[in-house]
């Protein structure tokens, strides 16, 4: 049996006024391990703390109800002073008599009666609380950013900068993502890579900073704080540490044929590259595909030529196991497969393009040095058709997606500009939904298009794109606001292709039990109040990971993201919370009933080895990691053998509360 | 049928109960019965959704009684039958609009499972405005008081339940 002590507050008159807190006082004593009860006017003051802290050490305290103000006001404030005087904080239960009582109701007749009834509930659920220690687990001081993209470099530089370590996976060559292939961006039309490169730059001087390109997370286990995970790192079949970056091999490789998936395979590269000459680490791979040597043997022209002997066609795949506190997923996205549309003919001419690909034609690194040209005869074009929401806004979900892509109309815009700038004489339309240009200096930019830049903005979808013997595309499109058929003889046509997460985060998310929602774009934590953390402890999401967005807004999330493992790894050691879930071995049949419903993947099974009436027997068995657990107890109802419980809010706990409330 | 039979029959059992329910209704006025509810809220939203009721001093009957648990999905159908069980005359759940529970999923759960046992309950006589789910979420204060105050009216008017009380829980 407990010893408990009932504490009854009068919170001034807040309380007293309708509740005659001294009969509430009075009625505790005579419930069941209750060995002491008084009241006070503030509990929470000085004075109130120290009469609780004092009751408990001269009445031998077990257990404590505070009869107060919510628990959401003052619950950790009461457990900090028994905590002090030496009882388990756990040990404290609150009845709210103040805004669940004295508040609602008008008068002593009806608002001591139901202050008992609230006590008596309290009393009963405290009287089967048991006292929980806060679990401690350690931190290592270490994150891992998989991505480097924008979002993955500037949340890498955040937390380097806040003197943290930080590894960044790459699964390509180099670092950069995206933003590296784009020519000029919006709304500044600022030059991409000379705002990129030196960030890029910075993060391979960095201190604190480590890359593994060409590289992927093979497997990761642990939990928040506590990570541990496997890298592969890719053979390149050049030594990084000794490779000096001349560039030799790539200007000697006789096999030139390969698809440049940089140039989104608008020309072709050697065997043995970097994706752009500003690549970081700027250390070429060898494609084995197309590389001669790894075909037939022979060649071997590279290696020849190195003067370093950086190339090695041995080397093999590497796995090194590294632990980190906190992860951060910054796997960015691609643009959806084109194929499916044969209504604009992408497939049928090389002139119909992605956005990204007109990116790359227009970069003056690009397959066309920059030039505006048709991939078919290099003509310079006249008539320029671009369609928007290609498979954004889409019903069909076999080749679109629901949502809006966010960025294509402002990048339209630019790119439409960009064209203008240097071709005043093409002419270009646009055939749109809507113009959507919420943001900075988005609408301005987008009006500039239009009026000062004269580009035709048509209402309206395109129907077909026809290619014709003369090599040009027939547009057939309607005009929604003037009600007419529109027909463009255009030299090119560009389709701003719907966004889409990099396809690799399904098996990412598997690996960290990271929820995905319809589109495969990472669920936040809470989508208002904790947008850059995963439902998973210790993991964070930075860019279009996340969902579709610009440049500027991606700083911005992998600063907020880089801030929240900064505030994780800043700590030596984690309190986790002690009302979790247990499932009790006697009774669980290893169902995984539990594991379906955790949305945090805390359950896990293991073997355990049991005597069931003298026979030796091994049974799977839940169990419950407390660092990942968040307490929710869905488990615990799910449970079908009665096994699972929920520490703080156990079953008996809240029959006894239930009990109390009706029996009275 | 023997004796026996028709002493334990469903029928005459339930005969048997509501006399004695009856008996012990005629013993007490009208005006004398209050009905018992039980309000399950989840600490996130409802719970503090109740503060702020208090807060804003939107009153509603005292009867109604708040358990509170950290999500609408911890939940178990035993404790609303539990409450039934022990002479409840309604129960009420509220958690986190849909979409804003603290763990995510917790309410859908609670959805489902409160559509399923609610229907069975019916099936068994206790009558779907007996038991009922509510989103309140922490900024509606107002929409508790008022949601506690239909539902005891609710209660109210369809009087005592006895469908699942075990009369030697009564007191
Ligand atoms: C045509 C076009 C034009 C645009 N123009 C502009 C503009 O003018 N202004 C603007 O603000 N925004 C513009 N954007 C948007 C901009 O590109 C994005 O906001 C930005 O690139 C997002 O960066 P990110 O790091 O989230 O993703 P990404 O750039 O996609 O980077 C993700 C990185 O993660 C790597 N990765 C993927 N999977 C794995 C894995 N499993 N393991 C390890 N690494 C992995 C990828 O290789 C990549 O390097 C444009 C986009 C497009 C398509
Ligand atoms: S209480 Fe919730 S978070 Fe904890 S193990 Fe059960 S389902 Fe998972
Ligand atoms: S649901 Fe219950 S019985 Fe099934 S694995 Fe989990 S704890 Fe064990
Ligand atoms: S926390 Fe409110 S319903 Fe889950």
């Amino acid at each position: 049996m407990q010893r408990i002590g009932v504490f009854v507050c009068h919170c001034g008159s807040n309380i007293a006024a309708t509740v005659d807190v001294a009969a509430v006082a009075e009625a505790a004593k005579s419930q069941p391990g209750v060995v002491f009860a008084t009241d006070y006017t503030y509990m929470c003051s000085e004075n109130g703390q120290n009469l609780i802290a004092d009751s408990i050490k001269e009445y031998g305290l077990t257990a404590v109800v505070v009869c107060s103000c919510s628990p959401r006001m003052h619950e950790a404030t009461f457990r900090k002073v028994a905590d002090k005087a030496g009882l388990n904080p756990y040990m404290v239960e609150i009845a709210n008599i103040r805004e669940q009582c004295s508040w609602v109701h008008k008068d002593t007749e009806i608002g001591t009666p139901k202050a008992i009834s609230l006590m008596k509930t309290a009393v009963a659920k405290v009287n089967l609380n048991t006292p929980l220690q806060e679990g401690e687990s350690k931190v290592t001081k270490r994150a891992l950013i998989i991505g480097g993209g924008i979002a993955g470099i500037q949340t890498a530089l955040d937390i380097a900068d806040a003197g943290y370590k930080v590894d960044i996976v790459e699964k390509t060559p180099s670092i950069g993502g995206r933003m590296s292939q784009l020519d000029k961006t919006f709304p500044t039309l600022d030059c991409s890579s000379c705002i990129l490169t030196p960030k890029m730059t910075e993060v391979a001087q960095h201190e604190n900073i480590t890359l593994y390109t060409y590289s992927e997370v093979e497997s990761v286990s642990g939990y928040v704080g506590d990570f541990t995970v496997e890298i592969r790192r890719k053979a390149r079949y050049v030594h990084e540490d000794i490779c000096t970056g001349c560039g030799l091999c790539m200007t000697k490789c006789p096999s030139k044929k390969a698809k440049n998936e940089f140039n989104r395979g608008l020309n072709t590269r050697t065997a043995i590259y970097t994706p752009f000459a500003q690549a970081i680490p700027n250390v070429p791979v060898i494609d084995t595909e197309a590389c001669i040597h790894f075909r037939t043997g022979k060649c071997g022209i590279c290696a020849k030529n190195c003067a370093v002997q950086a190339i090695d066609y041995e080397q093999k795949d590497e796995i090194i196991t590294e632990k980190y506190g906190a992860i951060v997923v910054a796997t960015g996205f691609d643009l959806i497969d084109l194929k499916p549309f044969g209504e604009y003919a992408y497939n049928l001419s090389p002139d119909v393009v992605s956005s990204l690909e007109l990116e790359r034609i227009l970069n003056a690194a690009g397959p066309t040095s920059g030039h505006l040209q048709r991939m078919s005869d290099h003509r310079q074009p006249k008539e320029m058709v671009f369609i928007q929401c290609v498979g954004s806004r889409c019903e069909d979900d076999r080749r679109g997606k629901p949502y809006c892509s966010k960025i294509c109309c402002m990048y339209t815009a630019k790119q439409a500009m960009l064209i203008k700038d240097h071709y005043p004489d093409v002419n270009i339309h646009v055939f749109y939904i809507d113009v959507r240009t919420p943001g900075k200096a988005f609408d301005e930019f987008y009006r500039r298009a239009v009026e000062d830049y004269g580009v035709d903005y048509i209402k309206g979808q395109v129907g077909k794109v026809t290619p014709q013997a003369d090599g040009t595309l027939l547009v057939h499109g309607v005009d929604m606001l003037d009600q007419k058929v529109v027909e463009i003889n255009a030299d090119m046509v560009v389709l701003a292709a719907a966004v889409e997460p990099n396809p690799d985060i399904r098996k990412l998310a598997t690996m960290l039990t990271l929820s995905i929602d319809n589109n495969n774009f990472l669920n936040e934590a809470h989508p208002k109040l904790r947008p850059v953390e995963a439902a998973t402890a210790g993991v964070f999401m930075s860019g279009v990971v996340q969902g579709p967005r610009d440049i500027p807004e991606t700083v911005a999330q992998a600063g907020a993201a880089a801030i929240k493992v900064v505030g994780l790894l800043a700590k030596d050691k984690l309190k986790t919370n002690p009302c979790v879930a247990q499932s009790d071995e006697l009774y669980c049949n290893g169902c995984s009933v539990c594991q379906n419903v955790c949305p945090y993947g805390a359950i896990s099974y293991t073997e355990k080895e049991v005597r069931d009436h003298g026979v030796r027997d091994t049974r799977r068995i839940a169990q419950v990691n407390p660092a990942l657990c968040k307490g929710c107890g869905a488990c615990s109802v799910a449970c079908p053998s009665g096994a699972m419980n929920l520490k703080g809010f156990s079953n008996r706990q809240i029959m006894a509360e239930v009990d109390t409330v009706l029996c009275q | 049928m023997s004796v026996t039979e028709k002493m334990t029959s469903p029928e005459a059992v339930l005969e048997r109960e509501n006399l004695a329910y009856l008996g012990d209704a005629k013993g007490k006025s009208e005006g004398e019965w209050t009905p018992k509810i039980v309000a399950f809220c989840c600490n996130w939203c409802s719970y503090a959704g109740a503060d702020l009721a208090g807060n804003n001093r939107a009153s509603y009957p005292a009867e109604i009684k708040i358990i509170r648990v950290p999500c609408s999905g911890r939940v178990n159908p035993l404790f609303i039958l539990r409450a039934f069980q022990k002479g409840a005359d309604g129960v009420i759940l509220c958690g986190c609009h849909p979409g804003d529970c603290h763990y995510m999923t917790g309410n859908y759960y609670t959805r489902r499972r409160m559509a399923l046992l609610f229907s069975m309950l019916d099936y068994l006589g206790v009558e779907k405005g007996r038991t009922r789910v509510e989103w309140v979420s922490a900024s509606e204060g107002a929409k508790f008081a008022a949601t506690m105050n239909e539902f005891a009216e609710k209660i109210r008017s369809l009087g005592r339940n006895v469908r699942l009380e075990d009369i030697r829980c009564r007191n």
